[in-house]
């Protein structure tokens, strides 16, 4: 049906719209669980904003593990390699997400402010704590980690954990986080009123600001450092070994994908447009709107990012020929095929039924709503 | 050379959390289902009392299934953390039932999970019955698709090695989703978790008969595990029985270590009920042994024999030999990768790669390898005797035990005179803990017996790990204790809390601990306790 090239930027492209799923998705309650302890002044208040997305973080975590199992199934390498380099940060991300399960389902369990208040800065750890450390692996992941592979293709990532928190990942950790949160208080406007949504629409303004200045100034950043250079003579559409090819570093090169296809500006370009209306939007209480807007930040980010280091997708500094593109780090055909059709069917089915399920338990979630349903909510 | 301790810490580290994983796993499997067919009567006969059933035993359910999510979440991301070369060796196969087991059934089930606790009174009856038989459904796909992966470490059908990328890449989808190993695997394992389930239900609601709180809820709820139960217990023994047969076949090793077979077996292949064994001097004392019936098995036959470990050994050296010069073509390979000669040497002796690779433990050149080194590999292959022969009885013997208990209890539900009999009340109640031991075990029989493999035939364990240092590992390690230990007492004390609150923490007021001065009877105005219902 497909040809293996063909496979191989379709699965590109498939990996982008999982992670955008999952920031949409799993980033606007990840949003609200970070602004949680601060948006909610009381125990009602907080259980409002926890009962704004308490049936569905569920379904949108899956986003991520999907994503997760997409890797594994589609860019193997890149998960060994990444998963294990970035142990430490990997280990901080998983316990953390440890808090949010249990925190939404424990939290109102008990009649006892200390242990509420204690689950409530856990759901804090569990949506903040993972927003940030993804933002700056990508940081490290743009400018390059020091990994190589064995004779065998055993990954060894030779970095240590202190150095990921370096100033640009820093920056784009920041980005990730901020964007994350402008996105999850663009959702609380949507689905409360009074007070929460006031501090929401504050939240939403500085948070968006704060993304554009960081995307801003990553671009500058990235403008000036060290990209990645596959040399011609790769044959891209057969079965690669990664250690079969040629990779040179050049400055400035992370802009030659738009240099070559002006249209591709456009990406950031929905960056930048998306936190703008985000911020405008918001200030007039439109939370559909900016929900939307600040979705399109997050497109706009995201495929900036991918857009700027294809065909590479985890470029290794200490040993370039090591690193991992779009070609070569990839399953076989029948697998990428087959996990294809999966995908294309099933995608529009979840997102079928998420919508439901988001419709079905539409409108705004209030301190009444809450009182009068004590034991029935979060 | 990866080192000992650091793949002894990485089994360790996996082994725990999997096992932990598993605490919460089948309890959902099964709850499930049982919320299920009590919300199907609640439809049918319109009496809130099967409503409320659904309310309190999802809640229960609820706590439960956090963890499981939880716990989950390490289970998606360990393979490339701490397996970062069996990821890459075998993502090309093990990762896509991964993501399908995403796409086509953690979404269902979370999102479906989701309206069932809120979306009581939003959706018409109807529809919260199909959403919580849609979570059901997810919950036991989730099941299908792992079972997939993990049938496929027993059984690796429809794979073979590509000596380009230097790994294990699929040839057949449906071999892969089709392996008889996984089908068994998967009626097994969702039996068990069924049966988990119902003695959840049949020991909790024993309690409140004993309590005599409740006692409609109670004796309603128990009915319905009972029913449950008995025919759960029933094919988790019958589909157990069809794992042995698959894993004659597929898996000499570990059955012949499961049944502490030393020589081969003669047909008719008789099964060892009870024994000692000895594993430095290779016999079993005190042994009982009946004829016949481990032919019938695993072979299904009476005409064919067993093969003990002495001749599975012998098998196994020949292919060790093989497979070093595999692994030797192959590093010839990678530096002259089209010649056809070496290709062709190199697909003649292929599948014994993996056994060339058990070489690699004890010298890193495999053709410099031994006599001693050799005869060091071959012991590796089989798995210790003792702890599988153990394990695999106590598993085969509690399954009689929820057997007995799932008849008794039906029996005597069947004739409305549970609350006569305190004694079943109490087999009941202090039966609660044994089915996870049970599902635990048989893990243990299952992955314990795959060593020295992570795939087996194809991938030894100690090549398996990423290349971390001991020291991260352990931190990890010790990280996990912590966390999982801090969670499962929270758990447990909600789980508790809720399961003596009983259906008073509905808040509906019709129940024992919101009802000053009752007796303990309650039921509500639409189930009138006449007890010949149901």
């Amino acid at each position: 049906m497909f040809d293996y090239l063909t496979l191989k930027v379709i699965w590109w492209l498939l990996v982008g719209v999982l992670l955008l799923g999952f920031a949409i998705m799993d980033g606007h309650d990840m949003g609200v669980g970070s602004l949680l302890p601060f948006v909610g002044k009381d125990d009602e208040e907080r259980r409002v904003i926890i009962n704004t997305v308490g049936p569905h973080w569920d379904g949108n975590q899956v986003w991520f593990i999907t994503a997760g199992g997409a890797v594994f199934a589609a860019w193997p390498l890149v998960y060994a390699t990444a998963f294990s380099g970035f142990y430490f940060a990997m280990l901080a991300v998983l316990w953390a997400l440890f808090f949010r399960p249990v925190g939404f389902d424990y939290r109102s369990k008990v009649n006892d402010p200390r242990w509420r208040n204690a689950w409530d800065w856990g759901i804090f750890v569990g949506s903040a704590i993972p927003a940030l450390v993804f933002g700056v692996a990508f940081g490290n992941v743009i400018q390059g980690v020091p990994f190589h592979f064995e004779e065998t293709m055993m990954p060894v990532y030779t970095g240590s954990f202190w150095a990921l928190f370096n100033p640009f990942a820093l920056v784009a950790g920041v980005v990730s986080l901020a964007m994350i949160i402008a996105h999850g208080a663009n959702y609380l406007i949507l689905r409360t009123e009074g007070a929460i949504q006031e501090r929401a629409r504050k939240a939403a303004v500085v948070a968006g600001a704060l993304m554009l200045a960081g995307f801003a100034l990553g671009g500058i950043m990235v403008a000036n450092m060290p990209g990645f250079v596959l040399q011609p003579g790769l044959d891209a559409g057969s079965a690669i070994n990664p250690l079969d090819k040629v990779v040179t570093l050049v400055p400035g090169a992370w802009l030659a994908n738009f240099k070559a296809h002006p249209a591709l500006w456009l990406v950031p370009a929905a960056g930048f447009l998306g936190g703008a209306l985000g911020i405008f939007f918001a200030l007039r209480r439109r939370g559909a709107l900016a929900f939307i807007s600040s979705a399109v930040a997050e497109f706009g980010v995201i495929f900036t990012a991918g857009v700027a280091i294809f065909p590479f997708v985890l470029p290794s500094t200490s040993d370039p020929k090591s690193s991992l593109t779009a070609w070569d780090c990839v399953s076989s055909k029948m697998t990428l095929e087959i996990m294809f059709w999966v995908a294309l069917i099933m995608t529009p089915i979840i997102i079928a039924y998420t919508s439901w399920a988001y419709r079905v338990m539409r409108g705004k979630v209030t301190v009444e709503f809450i009182k009068a349903n004590d034991k029935a909510t979060y | 050379m990866i080192s000992e301790s650091l793949v002894d810490l990485s089994r360790l580290q996996f082994a725990m959390t999997a096992f932990y994983h598993f605490l919460f796993v089948p309890l959902t499997l099964g709850l499930s289902f049982l919320l299920a067919i009590m919300e199907t009567v609640y439809v049918m006969t319109g009496k809130t009392i099967y409503r409320d059933m659904t309310k309190f035993w999802g809640k229960l359910f609820g706590i439960n299934f956090a963890l499981g999510v939880t716990t989950g979440l390490t289970m998606e991301f360990q393979f490339g953390t701490n397996w970062a070369y069996y990821s890459h060796y075998v993502g090309d196969i093990f990762g896509a039932p991964l993501a399908i087991e995403g796409l086509l059934a953690f979404f269902l089930e979370s999102t479906m999970v989701g309206l069932f606790f809120f979306g009581w009174d939003r959706l018409s009856k109807v529809g919260h019955l199909t959403v919580t038989y849609l979570t059901a459904i997810g919950s036991n796909l989730s099941a299908v698709l792992i079972l997939i992966a993990n049938g496929w470490m027993q059984n690796p059908v429809g794979a073979e090695f590509n000596p380009v990328t230097m790994r294990m890449e699929m040839t057949s989808f449906w071999d892969l989703v089709f392996n008889p190993v996984a089908q068994s695997k998967f009626v097994h394992t969702i039996s068990a978790g069924y049966v988990t389930g119902a003695i959840f239900v049949l020991g909790v609601s024993a309690w409140y008969l004993l309590k005599g709180r409740d006692v409609e809820f109670a004796r309603r709820s128990f009915r319905i595990a009972a029913s449950f139960g008995l025919a759960s217990a029933l094919s988790v023994i019958v589909l157990g029985d069809e794992s042995g047969y698959h894993a004659a076949e597929a898996q000499e090793t570990k059955l012949a270590a499961m049944e502490a077979m030393w020589k081969t077996e003669p047909a008719p292949a008789g099964l060892t009920l009870f024994g000692f064994p000895d594993e430095k001097n290779r016999v079993t004392h005190a042994e009982i042994h009946i004829p016949y019936v481990l032919g019938l098995i695993a072979t299904r036959s009476t005409s064919k024999s067993l093969p003990g470990i002495d001749e599975l050994e012998k098998k196994i050296e020949q292919r060790i030999g093989s497979g070093a010069l595999a692994v030797k073509l192959l590093e010839k390979l990678r530096k002259d990768p089209k010649n056809p000669e070496l290709l062709k040497a190199f697909n003649a002796v292929k599948a014994d790669l993996g056994y060339g690779l058990l070489l690699k433990k004890y010298v890193a050149d495999v053709t410099q390898a031994t006599p001693e080194m050799v005869a060091k590999a071959v012991d590796d292959a089989i798995p210790a005797v003792a702890p599988l022969f153990w394990s695999f009885r106590l598993m085969v013997g509690l399954s009689l035990w929820f057997l007995a208990l799932f008849a008794t209890s039906f029996y005597f539900a069947a004739k409305n005179r549970v609350s006569e009999k305190p004694w079943l009340l109490k087999w009941a109640l202090y039966s609660i803990p044994l089915p996870w031991i049970a599902c635990e075990v048989g893990w243990f029989v299952a992955e314990y017996g795959r060593q020295p493999w992570t795939i087996h035939g194809v991938l030894p364990t100690h090549l398996s790990t990423s290349t971390l240092s001991t020291g991260s590992v352990l931190f990890s390690l010790a990280g996990f204790l912590v966390f999982y230990t801090l969670l499962l007492v929270v758990e447990l004390f909600l789980m508790f809390k809720y399961a003596r609150l009983g259906p008073s923490s509905l808040g509906t007021g019709q129940y024992f601990h919101e009802q000053q001065g009752s007796a303990g009877y309650s039921a509500s105005p639409a189930a009138p306790r006449s007890g010949k219902e149901v």
